[in-house]
């Protein structure tokens, strides 16, 4: 979305506009930016470079399986993968959606959880003492043997799934929140309280706002880490899951079927990550107002 | 007119020190209704100290009145622009400008329409929707200063709101502060260090020293307005900004600090 160059808003050598000659406005006959190309277009231009190398990796790996002599049940060609996925569709759908269910319950707890607690910590700072070494311990267990237990105290069912997804995710929301809102700057906050502004509104006019970049870097890490987190509890026992369905395809001499499996939670995280980045699009307009408006505005005096 | 108008803000002796180091060492200073005063001081004097006692953001020694009364209110009295526009860049430039409406209590909505009208007097017409990051640094100036004056507090504290401009923009921004405030007639207190610009505004400068700051001297400014585009009043304000400067840097060049 770039904007329409037009010469004669900008400040260049033709320009009328010179402080200097006149101190009346001269903006008013201005319009407002425009927006030009579409986003579409430049997501496809962005996009292209890496869609080409994801094609020649696949090209190459179709290439050395078929010529190279290898055992399906060693290294399957994407080919083989994406026919025995389309075989195994209605297998494959079927623990997809516990998955996706798991890894968007969990990350939603996460998110509540991270949003309640970054809030109370970031109003009683003696809170944020007792908590913040907790969390940060939190972070140390290794997930390959926490995720066995958390199974064989809370079964087979959804619950120790969300707890696990919210286990990898809670944290990085929280930092994310908790740096967000330290970010504010001095002066919007000197500014507001001179307004007569109290704690809490300077809270939701200027720390929450201010937060909101660091949320969304957050939560683009963490909804990757979400799906990993979920097929991990899954493969620890599961009824039904891509991590499960992982499990019994290795177990059956299936790398095809691991593969396919694999690829559906690849889409999934993709899927996810892509919904992030809309939301922050929706979420922070003005984001790319500024970087889109850079050179434009120069020539406003 | 101004001379015979009543005395609002009235400091006498405000010191301020943060632990052993003394920032503002006994500043007496009076702003008169309709007035337009500037402190003038070298950077790092206590200059925005002197803002932090007046909006309440600090507590420090001394007396401060107001039409008479102490003062205890601060958020009443003043409405203060940061030295940077302190815009917030995920409002818009209307909702930016209703700011100290909206926390006043005023509805977001009844807010715009008071604002709305004054976006063409601020050169601002046709960006109410406009995101600050899409504003010129002239422009996001002159929509802070309207953020500023909206709030229709009794007197503008104004922190070398030119401060990050560069040198046309700032000139042109310093000719329609002029302009403006004429047709106003804020009660406006200035915080800057650039010497022409307190000489182009004011009708008083007050002269701080080094810190810890004291006032030195405190010059009138007697010119007729508008000043910025006269050639006739050049030579008379280049004499009021030697005489500052002589002030100023005998001031900083004195090891003692006690040159007057």
């Amino acid at each position: 979305m770039a904007v329409v160059f037009d010469p004669l808003r900008e400040g260049g050598i033709s320009s009328p506009r010179n402080p200097l000659v006149n101190s009346e406005d001269r903006d008013d006959g201005q319009s407002p930016p425009q927006k030009g190309r579409s986003a579409f277009a430049k997501t496809c231009t962005n996009l292209a470079p890496a869609g080409i190398s994801f094609a020649l990796l696949l090209i190459a790996w179709e290439l050395y399986a078929c010529l190279g002599g290898i055992a399906p049940t060693v290294l399957p060609a994407p080919s083989r993968v994406l026919a025995q996925a389309w075989e195994n569709r209605a297998a494959l759908a079927e623990n997809t959606l516990p998955t996706l269910r798991a890894t968007l319950c969990g990350f939603a707890c996460s998110l509540a959880a991270a949003f309640i607690l970054s809030v109370l910590v970031d109003f009683v700072a003696p809170l944020r003492r007792a908590l913040l070494p907790l969390l940060i311990a939190s972070q140390t267990l290794p997930l390959v043997a926490i995720a066995p237990l958390v199974v064989l105290w809370f079964g087979f069912g959804l619950l120790p799934k969300i707890l696990l997804v919210a286990l990898v995710t809670f944290f990085p929301m929280m930092v994310a929140l908790v740096e967000g809102y330290a970010s504010t700057s001095n002066e919007i906050a000197r500014m507001l309280a001179a307004m007569g502004a109290g704690r809490r509104r300077i809270f939701w006019a200027a720390r929450l706002p201010s937060a909101l970049p660091y949320f969304f870097a957050g939560l683009r890490i963490s909804i990757t880490y979400a799906v990993v987190g979920a097929i991990f509890a899954e493969y620890a026992g599961a009824a039904k899951g891509l991590g499960i369905y992982m499990l019994s395809a290795k177990n059956n001499f299936r790398p095809d079927l691991v593969l396919a499996a694999v690829a559906v939670s690849s889409a999934l995280t993709l899927g996810l990550f892509g919904l992030a980045v809309l939301a922050q699009r929706l979420a922070m307009p003005w984001e790319r107002a500024g970087r889109e408006d850079g050179p434009s505005s120069k020539g406003r005096p | 007119m101004t001379r015979l108008a009543m005395t609002r803000l009235e400091l006498r002796d405000v010191r301020k020190s943060f632990g052993a180091l003394d920032v503002l060492s006994g500043v007496s200073l009076d702003v008169r209704e309709g007035e337009f005063v500037s402190i003038l001081g070298p950077s790092g004097a206590g200059k925005s100290t002197l803002f932090q006692l007046l909006t309440g953001a600090i507590k420090g020694e001394g007396e401060m009145r107001f039409d008479g009364a102490p003062l205890d209110d601060h958020g009443g009295r003043f409405a203060f622009m940061p030295q940077r526009d302190a815009l917030m860049p995920w409002r818009r430039v209307i909702d930016n400008a209703t700011l100290g409406l909206e926390v006043q209590g005023m509805k977001r909505r009844a807010a715009r329409l008071r604002v709305a009208p004054l976006f063409a007097a601020f050169g601002l017409a046709g960006f109410e929707r406009a995101w600050p990051a899409e504003l010129s640094g002239g422009m996001r100036q002159r929509a802070a200063l309207l953020r500023t004056v909206v709030q229709e507090r009794d007197m503008l504290l104004l922190d070398e709101p030119f401060g990050a401009l560069d040198a046309l923009t700032r000139a042109a921004m310093q000719r329609w502060l002029e302009t403006m405030w004429q047709a106003n007639r804020w009660t406006a207190l200035l915080i800057t260090h650039d010497v022409r610009e307190a000489v182009l505004l004011s009708d008083r400068i007050y002269v701080l020293s080094a810190r810890p700051a004291r006032v030195v001297a405190e010059v009138a400014v007697p010119l007729p307005r508008p000043r910025g585009g006269s050639a006739a009043l050049a030579r008379e304000a280049a004499a009021i900004e030697t005489g500052i400067l002589d002030t100023l840097l005998g001031e900083t060049n004195s090891p003692t600090g006690e040159t007057r």
